[in-house]
């Protein structure tokens, strides 16, 4: 009953100016009757791959069959067929709801009665009814996403690609989307989704797995997991110093690859071997392993090898900041409007020497804002913003002198090359001479820089130009450090080679503040506020938010079951 | 294949989604609408070719009837503001600061030269030649004063003098040689222009920017239909500013339209549809709305001003600049709408540059569809 609808064979696509090539010699196809996944980092050419299936771009090499025709020579055959969500907000948000549904409509064609029992069937299929008449710039996130949904699903598509639908949505209205989607397999319609995800990968029916251009595996959940069985385990309660344990275990030849979970560590091994006693790392006597189910990201570095070694160059080259357990970030009753619109809303927070603070929360939920203040780049509205003792609104520069900050999206000269980057960046904060070079040639050394020297910035890839933004932002070596979504997109083994190294700087005393959507990421976390609406709805430990979301038909819960949990508690507070 | 023939009702809607986003977009109103009113009176009020009373030095070293007579002359030109000066030096501090444009002096042996037959009486006459414009009209005015004084001074004296050579200037279609009346049509072209290009040329990138670009070619559009529906809004939105502008000229600014309606709709459509061109194409060409604007700025909106012919002398040019107006249409309109605002619909006149536009619209709108893709790569 489930039919091919999609194949492609050895697709290959490059583009001008991009050393390696966008898709190389991929294959797979796309069936009817289950949600197909296509995950990997960005730029592993999932946006490609959609692409060429809609007809929208032509393969190099390699051949494309889309609902049996060729999708470029019979690309008008095609195109009723398809509904394709594109990866930014691909309908016009300076027209309302209705007037994007009305051009969508004569765009394919779908008339008199048809259009309005279209209308009526997909206003309520997606809760938009009683948005009809608003811009669509004004909606939310995953209201956005549920009109584009709308809007593709309009004469009745056979195949529907949807190119990153969970970016910019709030993990409850992911949910909802992804029921939405899975009605629509229900009725026959073959579904891409793809993601930058893997947790959301892992819950489609059978996921194509990209890297770098490359397919890394295909299969269901079940089958890409085959290989990890056995081999993935929790430590817990393993006591103090998770970090040095978990720097101590990935030591181990039996360990291919370790994180931080909370309060505990989670590790996969070499096929065939035991977990070593947990006293050998200096774990408390406690501690215990249990076996956990492995996940699309432990796959996914196993395939590429296993993950980074565990120890930090970058912490050795760090000066030691002493432990003095004193508060040096700090909001009081932080408040920031802008117009009607309140960003952040009276916001608490403390964040002791050598902590790592996350703020965890969907986009738009205030996050940025907060941390922009924290850091002196806005001004609050009420409230204040103390770092390190000093007021941000009085001695931001004095402050600034002592933070490091990374900002979002990696704020670097994409037309500088990268030892102009690190020249710049040290110059800005007053290191020369010498100690400028001394410290620019560390940095070089750490991040493995040397080969790209030379090169533009906007020529490298993602994790590279995330080692080279993280190198800028610790050339004057501060207390404190900044990460604003700092890993988001990129690979997961330069993720975790990225948190080996803030791992490192924390155990020197260097106080790190992150915010990030990712609730893997808050793992690592010693603490975390979750933010949503411009509130601050819960701070604790991971495990603690964790565990007050817990019930009995689910005693482990994971962060985003905690996130929303929380979220669905605050708004049946509200309403 | 009914999927990929053109489709009245998919351009329909296409059309009024651009017309929707024109009313909306703050900045489109603001370029269609506010822009050109602005313009319009800042080329009419704020641009002035023409000079009226020029503050010039007077010093009189002769004390006789005669030289009298003469800054009296001086005095009473309505082009000129005289002022009085005691000493040379004097004059020449104030010229150096600006404080006047010129000066004259009239020696002490003006009176005696000009009763000499045998002589001649010299008067110096000293300009600003930084600002050689008005140092030019310094020059033409007092010469002026000085031939009318000099046949006045005749007739009174009742000598019949030998009559000099006598220039009585007329200027024709411009009596009275307004630079307005030649400035306002000229900077219509630098507003449609505007609209045109600049506006035009955001368009198309902002939809590859914002990914909506993508949104319609997975849809059936056609390519016919993509272009047309660019083209048509932005055409009626031109001709209604045209239309806009012309009537300020003619009624608010007091500028004499001699030419026909139809005249008008037929230069203005095929400038229009020349500068649609450019701004496409440019925008397709770019995908992005920076390089977009800035690539306008300097392919349609420079030439518009500096080669047009609208301030600049066409034919005061170098050669090899003049040769290279004839690639820009704004000169054509220039042309064009200078005859329909001051002599009227002259289609003699105005036909080769109803040609030249033609051709120019034809070659731009062609670029714009070979540009205009049906697929992202």
């Amino acid at each position: 009953m489930s039919e091919v609808v999609v194949s492609f064979r050895d697709v290959t696509k490059a583009f001008p100016r991009m050393e390696a090539p966008a898709l190389d010699a991929v294959s797979g196809e796309i069936r009817t009757g289950l949600i197909t996944g296509l995950a990997g980092p960005d730029g592993a050419g999932k946006t490609t791959l959609l692409r060429l299936i809609a007809g929208l771009m032509e393969a190099d090499a390699g051949t494309v069959r889309t609902l049996d025709f060729d999708p470029i020579a019979d690309a008008a055959r095609i195109r009723g067929e398809i509904g394709y969500m594109p990866q930014k907000f691909g309908l016009y948000e300076d027209l309302t709801v209705q007037e994007n549904l009305n051009l969508h409509a004569d765009l394919r064609q779908v008339v008199g009665e048809e259009r309005e029992d279209s209308f009526e069937r997909l206003l309520d299929f997606t809760d938009l009814r009683d948005f009809t008449g608003r811009l669509a710039g004004k909606l939310s996130g995953g209201m956005k996403q549920k009109l584009g949904l709308a809007c593709a699903l309009l004469g009745k598509p056979r195949l529907l690609l949807l190119d990153e639908p969970g970016v910019g949505v709030d993990p409850i209205s992911r949910r909802e989307l992804w029921r939405k989607v899975e009605e629509l397999v229900d009725r026959g319609i073959a579904v891409v989704w793809s993601t930058a995800y893997l947790d959301e990968a892992e819950l489609c029916g059978t996921t194509l797995v990209l890297n770098e251009g490359r397919k890394l595996f295909d299969g269901t959940p079940a089958e890409i997991a085959e290989p990890l069985r056995g081999r993935c385990y929790h430590l817990r309660q393993p006591g103090e110093g998770k970090r040095r344990l978990l720097t101590a275990a990935l030591l181990r030849s039996e360990v291919t690859d370790g994180t931080i979970q909370g309060h505990n560590l989670r590790l996969t091994f070499r096929s065939g071997v035991s977990p070593f006693p947990p006293g050998e790392i200096g774990a408390s006597d406690e501690a215990e392993w249990d076996p956990v189910k492995p996940r699309f990201e432990d796959a996914f570095i196993d395939m590429l090898g296993g993950g980074p070694p565990g120890e930090s160059p970058l912490a050795a080259q760090t000066r030691e900041i002493p432990l003095d357990g004193e508060t040096v970030i700090e909001a009081r009753g932080l408040t920031k409007k802008f117009g009607d619109f309140t960003a952040t809303d009276h916001v608490d927070f403390a964040v002791r020497r050598g902590e790592i603070f996350g703020l965890l929360g969907p986009n738009g939920a205030g996050k940025s804002t907060t941390f922009k203040m924290m850091c002196g780049l806005l001004v609050p509205t009420a409230g204040t913003a103390t770092v390190v003792g000093l007021d941000l609104r009085h001695s931001a520069g004095k402050a600034r002198q002592r933070l490091g900050y990374m900002a979002q999206k990696f704020s670097l000269y994409g037309n500088l090359t990268v030892s102009q980057n690190l020249a710049f960046f040290s110059g800005i904060y007053g290191i020369h001479g010498r100690a400028q070079r001394k410290r620019i040639g560390e940095m070089i050394e750490i991040f493995h820089l040397a080969p790209f020297l030379d090169s533009r910035t906007d020529s490298l890839s993602l994790g590279y130009k995330q080692r080279l933004a993280l190198a800028c932002s610790l050339m004057h070596e501060p207390d404190l450090l900044f990460l604003d979504e700092p890993t988001s997109g990129v690979d997961p083994v330069t993720r975790r080679e990225f948190w080996t190294h803030i791992n490192g700087l924390v155990e020197r005393g260097v106080t790190i503040m992150v915010t990030t959507h990712f609730m893997d990421e808050a793992e690592y976390c010693d603490r975390i506020g979750l933010v949503f609406r411009g509130r601050l709805i819960a701070n604790g430990t991971p495990d603690e938010l964790k565990q007050s979301a817990a019930t009995e038909s689910r005693p482990d819960p994971t962060m985003e079951d905690a996130f929303i949990a929380l979220v669905t508690g605050k708004e049946s507070e509200t309403a | 294949m009914n999927h990929s023939r053109f489709s009245l009702r998919r351009l329909r809607a296409l059309c009024w989604k651009e017309t929707l986003q024109i009313f909306r977009d703050p900045s489109s109103n603001l370029i269609a609408f506010i822009l050109p009113l602005m313009l319009m009176f800042v080329f009419g009020f704020g641009i002035n070719l023409d000079s009226s009373a020029l503050r010039v030095g007077l010093l009189d070293e002769a004390t006789g009837t005669e030289s009298h007579g003469f800054s009296a002359a001086l005095r009473a030109s309505p082009w000129l503001e005289m002022s009085d000066y005691e000493s040379r030096s004097r004059l020449e501090q104030d010229l150096v600061d600006s404080r006047i444009r010129g000066f004259v002096v009239i020696p002490q042996d003006f009176s005696r030269r000009l009763k000499d037959p045998s002589d001649t009486a010299p008067v110096q006459v000293v300009a600003d030649g930084s600002e050689p414009n008005t140092a030019q009209f310094v020059g033409a005015y007092v010469n002026g004063v000085w031939q009318t004084w000099l046949a006045q001074r005749a007739a009174d004296r009742g000598e019949t003098r030998e009559r000099e050579v006598m220039l009585v200037p007329r200027y024709w279609f411009n009596p009275a040689a307004t630079s307005r009346n030649f400035l306002i049509p000229g900077s219509i072209t630098v507003i449609m222009t505007v609209i045109g290009a600049l506006l035009t040329s955001l368009v198309v990138a902002r939809e590859w920017e914002r990914g909506t670009m993508e949104a319609l070619l997975s849809s059936p559009v056609t390519r016919a239909e993509l272009m047309l529906s660019k083209v048509l809004p932005y055409y009626a939105l031109g001709m209604f500013s045209l239309l806009l502008c012309v009537a300020t000229a003619r009624w608010l600014l007091g500028v004499p339209f001699r030419g026909t309606l139809l005249a008008l709709i037929v230069v203005g459509t095929f400038f229009l549809l020349s500068v649609l061109g450019i701004g496409l194409a440019i925008s397709t060409a770019t995908r992005n709305q920076f390089n977009a604007a800035q690539a306008a700025l300097n392919a349609a909106f420079l030439p518009a001003v500096m080669l047009s012919g609208f301030i600049y002398e066409i034919s005061s040019m170098p050669p090899a600049l003049r040769a290279f107006t004839h690639l820009i249409p704004a000169r054509y309109f220039v042309s064009a709408i200078q005859t329909l605002f001051q002599a009227g619909s002259l289609w003699h006149a105005l036909w080769p540059q109803i040609v030249a536009l033609m051709i120019a619209s034809a070659f731009f709108l062609g670029l714009t569809a070979r540009l205009t893709r049906r697929r992202m790569d």
